[in-house]
């Protein structure tokens, strides 16, 4: 039971961190490699806001997540952009856009170390809470709450509404979706822009239970990328079951066999889902 | 005089001019100490070296240049300090000293900032002669290396000594009653958690101490309960990490939330930064960690209040003040020789006692054996508990739950 509800938490937190990469991967076709980078910003908007004004990272989140969409859709628009249009094949976007983001997190890096250099701490919501017999702490689960919120919002909005069927056209066929009447760069642009959001909320919520510092964010990244490679490019389900496993794998380990196997349990999941079903759990095979 | 030759002239004329220009360029210079710093503004190491490092190293350079400069034969000279980010990596920190040393042409630089980095650049500090003050370095080969490096110094004590004040601490408790002798360790998976684990292995066994619980976790894991529910399910009289800051976050917190709360709590790296306390207040009152001062001295407080003053920023409670002692120690030896030879100060420094903020210090086959091992939250200040011969130490208090 212990493992179960942990490592639930622990898949929350795993799913904040790829549900955005997800969609600007997968949709919007950017391999953004600052993704990390936002996450971090997020959570030093939420530790800037904690220690000067004394303001709950919960009020910074709803405040950011705007600000965080409209400078997510500028950078779509002004940096991005330029690299989708000459692109000639999906994989010179791809080459392309992680230069691009590569670059742009070392930008985010040095904004942030200016800001400030030292860890993020402070301490919000650090109590215990009790289910089912199993002390949880309470900022992670707030942290869970808005993650399945999120998810599931996310999972409805993509299946069950227009723009959210074009979100999922683009992401199967860029040129089909064209034919059809779709607007692809607005619904790229705004699904890039949708991403930053969430990676930016799931910073502001993961600072309040775990320490960061302006040059973590590539921690972030790597797990992001692992998640949504597992779970299938494209499929924001995938990306929430994937990061679930890896929560209750991970959890697991640490409990019944060792903590120091955590990662290479991770890996090995990772490696048995690419040699088993490369496209990921629910990706598509490539035709 | 025909027209090529009146050319000639000139020209000869104008290089003079643009020689004897270069050189009142270099004259002038050279009326500065060029002091060279490598360290992470970036990177896993940063958010360490921000708080330890870096303001130290400005407060110092702050202080000299204030009071007119370095006193050397040839009049006084203020300190220009060049500063690099080695962005915590080995590579980028190797090449940022040969730029110093090469193109900056600085005078002295500052020792690194981290066990791993001290000990793989000591080579090219070596090469060029710079004396290497070390400060956040701790490591069992202190002799072999400064053996190897005739520049290279070290000032924070050796691994064993370490993990022998967190004995002694504990020793301490238990032959007074107060404690039993089951501890759970538990370590960060990388070259310093790992190499203090093994050491104290064998050191608290000897000791007549009960490993309970002995596992480590990678550096970077985002939940930590399942290792805190571990250590508390074994029952044991204390807690040792030999954790880096973000686990010493971390560790501490799931402490609170699942209410493990042993006599003694330990944890290594970052106890001691002022964050700490900012962040868990009074519950943190009477956890132990690395690293201590004792704040009580005028010279601690002087340096301690000017920190803040100039810098905006507390000053760590252990190695912010060594790294402070370290600069003294260059700008006396600098001053005592009374010139920017590089040799005559590394042998300065080899031979004489320098007065600083933690009292007299001098090296013994280049290691200074003057520091603190283990500190103690103790009502808002972290004070020294445990140290190898620096005086001061206040006694270690039991913990009392998270209040």
């Amino acid at each position: 039971m212990d493992i179960l509800i942990s490592g639930l938490l622990l898949g929350g937190t795993y799913a904040l961190i790829a549900m955005g990469l997800n969609l600007q991967y997968g949709v919007a076709r950017i391999m953004n490699l600052a993704n990390g980078e936002m996450l971090v910003l997020g959570a030093l908007a939420a530790f800037w806001m904690y220690s000067v004004a004394e303001l709950s990272p919960l009020v910074t989140m709803i405040v950011i997540a705007p600000v965080a969409f409209a400078g997510n859709w500028l950078i779509y628009q002004l940096l991005l952009r330029p690299l989708v249009k000459r692109a000639k094949t999906s994989g010179q976007l791809e080459v392309d856009s992680i230069l691009a983001t590569f670059g742009m997190s070392f930008a985010l890096v040095g904004i942030m170390v200016a800001i400030h250099g030292e860890y993020f701490t402070y301490s919000f919501l650090a109590s215990p809470f009790d289910i089912l017999g199993t002390t949880v702490a309470l900022n992670r689960l707030v942290a869970f709450l808005v993650a399945a919120v999120i998810g599931v919002g996310l999972v409805l909005w993509l299946n069950y509404t227009r723009p959210g069927t074009a979100v999922r056209a683009v992401s199967v066929n860029t040129e089909a979706a064209k034919l059809v009447g779709i607007n692809v760069p607005r619904v790229s642009a705004i699904a890039f822009a949708l991403g930053g959001a969430v990676t930016v909320v799931g910073g502001t919520l993961i600072s309040t239970f775990i320490t960061l510092d302006a040059s973590i964010g590539v921690i972030f990244t790597m797990k992001a990328l692992i998640i949504v490679i597992m779970g299938g490019v494209g499929d924001i389900r995938g990306s929430i079951i994937a990061a679930i496993l890896l929560g209750l794998v991970e959890t697991a380990v640490a409990t019944l066999i060792d903590p120091g196997l955590t990662l290479v349990a991770a890996y090995v999941i990772f490696l048995g889902i690419l040699l088993f079903r490369p496209q990921g759990l629910f990706g598509k095979r490539a035709s | 005089m025909n027209r090529r030759k009146m050319l000639s002239r000139l020209s000869t004329a104008l290089a003079t001019v643009g020689t004897a220009s270069l050189l009142t360029f270099s004259a002038l210079a050279s009326d500065t100490v060029k002091i060279g710093a490598v360290a992470p503004k970036t990177g896993p190491l940063a958010g360490g070296a921000t708080v330890t490092q870096w303001p130290t190293v400005d407060l110092w350079v702050a202080q000299v240049n204030e009071r007119g400069g370095l006193k050397l034969k040839d009049g006084q000279k203020k300190i220009e300090l060049i500063a690099y980010d080695d962005k915590t990596n080995p590579g980028e920190h190797i090449k940022a000293v040969q730029r110093l040393a090469t193109q900056d042409e600085v005078d002295f630089i500052v020792a690194p900032y981290g066990t791993g980095f001290n000990i793989a650049a000591a080579p090219i500090y070596a090469k060029y002669g710079y004396p290497q003050i070390a400060v956040s370095a701790i490591t069992d080969k202190i002799g072999e290396l400064t053996e190897r490096y005739p520049s290279l110094f070290f000032t924070l004590g050796s691994t064993t000594a370490f993990v022998e004040g967190v004995r002694d601490v504990l020793t301490g408790l238990r032959d007074k009653g107060e404690i039993g002798n089951k501890i759970a360790m538990v370590n960060v998976a990388d070259a310093f958690g790992i190499e203090l684990a093994e050491v104290a292995r064998p050191i608290f066994k000897e000791a007549g101490f009960e490993l309970v619980y002995d596992k480590s976790y990678p550096l970077g894991t985002p939940d930590l309960s399942p290792i805190v529910k571990g250590a508390k399910a074994s029952n044991p009289d204390a807690f040792v990490a030999w954790s880096y800051p973000p686990d010493t976050f971390g560790l501490t917190e799931q402490s609170i939330i699942e209410d493990f709360s042993p006599k003694a709590f330990y944890t290594a790296v970052a106890t001691c930064f002022p964050a700490y306390a900012g962040k868990f207040g009074s519950k943190i009152n009477n956890n132990l960690g690395a690293g201590g001062v004792n704040p009580d001295t005028p010279k601690m407080k002087a340096y301690r209040d000017a920190h803040k003053e100039v810098t905006g920023k507390d000053a760590d409670y252990w190695a912010s003040a060594n790294t402070y002692v370290s600069l003294q120690i260059l700008e006396q030896a600098i001053e005592g020789v009374g010139e920017l030879d590089r040799e005559k100060v590394t042998a300065y420094i080899k031979a004489n006692t320098f007065d600083t903020i933690m009292g007299d210090i001098s090296f013994d086959n280049q290691n200074s054996n003057k520091f603190w091992t283990v500190g103690q939250w103790q009502d808002g200040v972290f004070r020294g508990v445990a140290s190898v011969n620096v005086e001061g130490a206040v006694p270690v208090r039991l913990k009392d739950g998270w209040k």
